[in-house]
């Protein structure tokens, strides 16, 4: 089985495709380009360069969010054009999940942090259990948008060492060193960001469990509602 | 017999998602537009982060109801089209995205179309013997510009607005005057029943541009004009104000087209747009051509409205002209007219 798998959700543009348990092909720019400049031909690169019949493609994954609301758009809007032309099903998978799943089989916590402005990030906390044929992904705290002190004061409250991977790394550094109480560390470079790899490997499982979508039913997670909603509410509270 | 060319065309530059199946340039096989006018009146306007958001969820849906409608497959599709430009980032981003995604799946052409090209090129639906060159007035919520189509695919701009677009100036009018979202419409109605020389608003010109617009000064105008009434302590007749102000757009619209019409000698002439829609506007331009001895065309409503059939018949044009988008093509927040 072939998964396609597309990640615009932050910084990068990851596509891979995954046959299995063998990666075909990867492809990863972390550059200031737009995710609408470098998606598409990014896909176009790696379905050319393996002289692949497209209908040989059996599910598309897509990072389906939370992360920046005009990568999630380009993505999402990509992956929908994709699976409707080529009739194949969508596997939308969480973004911080994702993320979380580059460091399979560690003992530590895996907690992804994405810059969300205002000190909040795209954030979770995940752990790894031994299964009989390898390791399984514990959701701990499910993906939300918090205020970074809340997701360390979680993170110290389990007394668990962590590794702390993302592209809010950079942003949130000094108040994590500052604040955690746990013992920690920083993925390296080959694993810290979204890698389309991951996504496709984690999106077996969903297929596996017969999560998938049509192309028309998907929409992205954005876990924040837009600035103008956010107001309009914030107006209703205060006459209440 | 040469071979149809079909194409399907999609478009999101603000809150209408639309998509559309149109055959050789000139016959639309079907329209599909679904419009988030309920959501954005909430707001008062369209708010850039929902429309996106709303084209996202209902992309799917349109383009295949357009297939359908047009009781098309995938294989009967020439070419795939989308606006690019100008337009919300956010919301042309989606539109972009899918089409594009289509494009190289099916492996068909992908053309990328400026959406005030669409606009003007919706004349050629219904009047299938208009052809190029004449005159064309755009006036819509976000685009005020009187153009010279000199051939398909080649425009001259002559006068555009300096501030707000003249759809812009109607929403704001109708907001201060109670009416509401969307003003063009509302305006229009309560118009009749209004008279248009109760008060004089202003007619901006401009010295080095006498074909540029301006209908900010006419909108702050309207907001004095209140302002001082509710200082007397005087109520205001709001059809009065409504038909004053409309009539006030009108004659700069009409002017300016009449006096480039006279300068350039065209035979015909084309309004364009939402704004283009409104009822006063098309009789008092009809009249203005008339006199001239020029053509008049306009567009039904449903092709002044942002549509997709618009954008497939422009593509048309660049499809036989050979032009192509790449795989890169990005949204274009602020695209000029006849840049690529």
């Amino acid at each position: 089985m072939k998964i396609l798998a597309i990640d615009s959700s932050g910084m990068v543009a990851s596509v891979a495709l995954v046959s299995d348990d063998i990666v075909i092909a990867e492809y990863n720019v972390n550059f200031k380009k737009t995710h609408s400049q470098t998606l598409l031909p990014m896909v176009d690169e790696i379905v050319r360069m393996l002289e692949l019949d497209t209908q040989e493609i059996d599910a598309i994954a897509v990072a389906a969010g939370p992360g920046s609301f005009t990568g999630l758009r380009i993505g999402s809007a990509t992956v929908k054009g994709l699976a409707q032309a080529l009739s194949k099903p969508v596997v939308a998978v969480p973004t911080v999940d994702a993320l979380a799943y580059n460091l399979y089989g560690t003992d530590c916590l895996v907690c992804p942090i994405m810059d969300a402005r205002r000190n909040q990030t795209y954030t979770g906390i995940y752990s790894f259990s031994r299964t009989e044929d390898g390791y399984k992904m514990n959701v701990l705290t499910n993906q939300c948008a918090v205020d970074i002190r809340e997701i360390i004061e979680l993170l110290n409250g389990k007394g668990k060492e962590v590794v702390f991977l993302g592209d809010g790394v950079p942003v949130f550094r000094e108040q994590i060193d500052e604040l955690l109480q746990v013992p920690h560390t920083y993925a390296p470079a080959f694993m810290n960001r979204q890698r389309a790899a991951a996504l496709a490997t984690l999106a077996f499982e969903y297929i596996r469990e017969g999560k998938t979508s049509t192309a028309a039913e998907f929409t992205p997670i954005y876990l924040r509602l837009s600035q103008a909603e956010r107001e309009q509410l914030e107006k209703e509270r205060a006459t209440e | 017999m040469e071979q149809d060319v079909v194409i399907l065309a999609i478009e999101s530059s603000c809150d209408e998602t639309a998509a559309s199946v149109v055959r050789n340039g000139r016959e639309v096989l079907s329209n599909v537009i679904s419009s988030q006018i309920d959501i954005h009146t909430l707001y008062g306007g369209v708010v850039p982060e929902i429309a996106s958001r709303k084209h996202t969820e209902r992309i799917d849906q349109v383009v295949m109801e357009a297939l359908k409608e047009a009781k098309m497959t995938w294989d009967d599709i020439t070419a795939i089209a989308v606006t690019y430009g100008p337009g919300l980032v956010g919301a042309l981003l989606v539109g972009v995205s899918y089409a594009k995604a289509l494009a190289w799946a099916l492996h068909k052409p992908l053309i990328g179309v400026h959406h005030i090209e669409g606009h003007i090129s919706a004349n050629y639906i219904e009047n299938t013997e208009l052809e190029p060159p004449f005159m064309c007035l755009v006036v819509s919520g976000g685009h005020s510009h009187l153009v010279k189509v000199a051939d398909y695919g080649k425009y001259e701009i002559l006068g555009r607005t300096r501030d707000d677009a003249a759809g812009e100036a109607f929403d704001k009018v109708a907001r201060v005057i109670g009416l509401g979202y969307p003003g063009g419409p509302k305006i229009d109605k309560v118009s009749y029943e209004g008279n248009p020389s109760a008060i004089d608003f202003p007619r901006p010109k401009f010295a080095d541009n006498e074909y540029d617009f301006s209908f900010s000064g006419l909108k702050s105008a309207v907001l004095n004009y209140l302002n001082q009434l509710q200082m007397k302590g005087e109520d205001y007749n709001q059809a009065d104000v409504a038909a004053s102000f409309q009539q006030a757009v009108v004659d700069v619209l009409v002017g300016h087209s009449m006096k480039a019409l006279d300068q350039y000698g065209f035979k015909k002439f084309a309004i364009a747009g939402g704004v283009a829609s409104n009822s006063h506007l098309r009789t008092a331009m009809e009249e203005a051509c008339a006199k001239r001895g020029v053509e008049f065309f306009r567009p039904s409503p449903i092709f002044c409205t942002d549509n997709a059939a618009m954008i497939g018949v422009a593509a048309y044009y660049e499809y036989i002209a050979g032009l192509r988008s790449d795989w890169d093509l990005n949204a274009v927040p602020n695209l000029k007219l006849g840049e690529r």
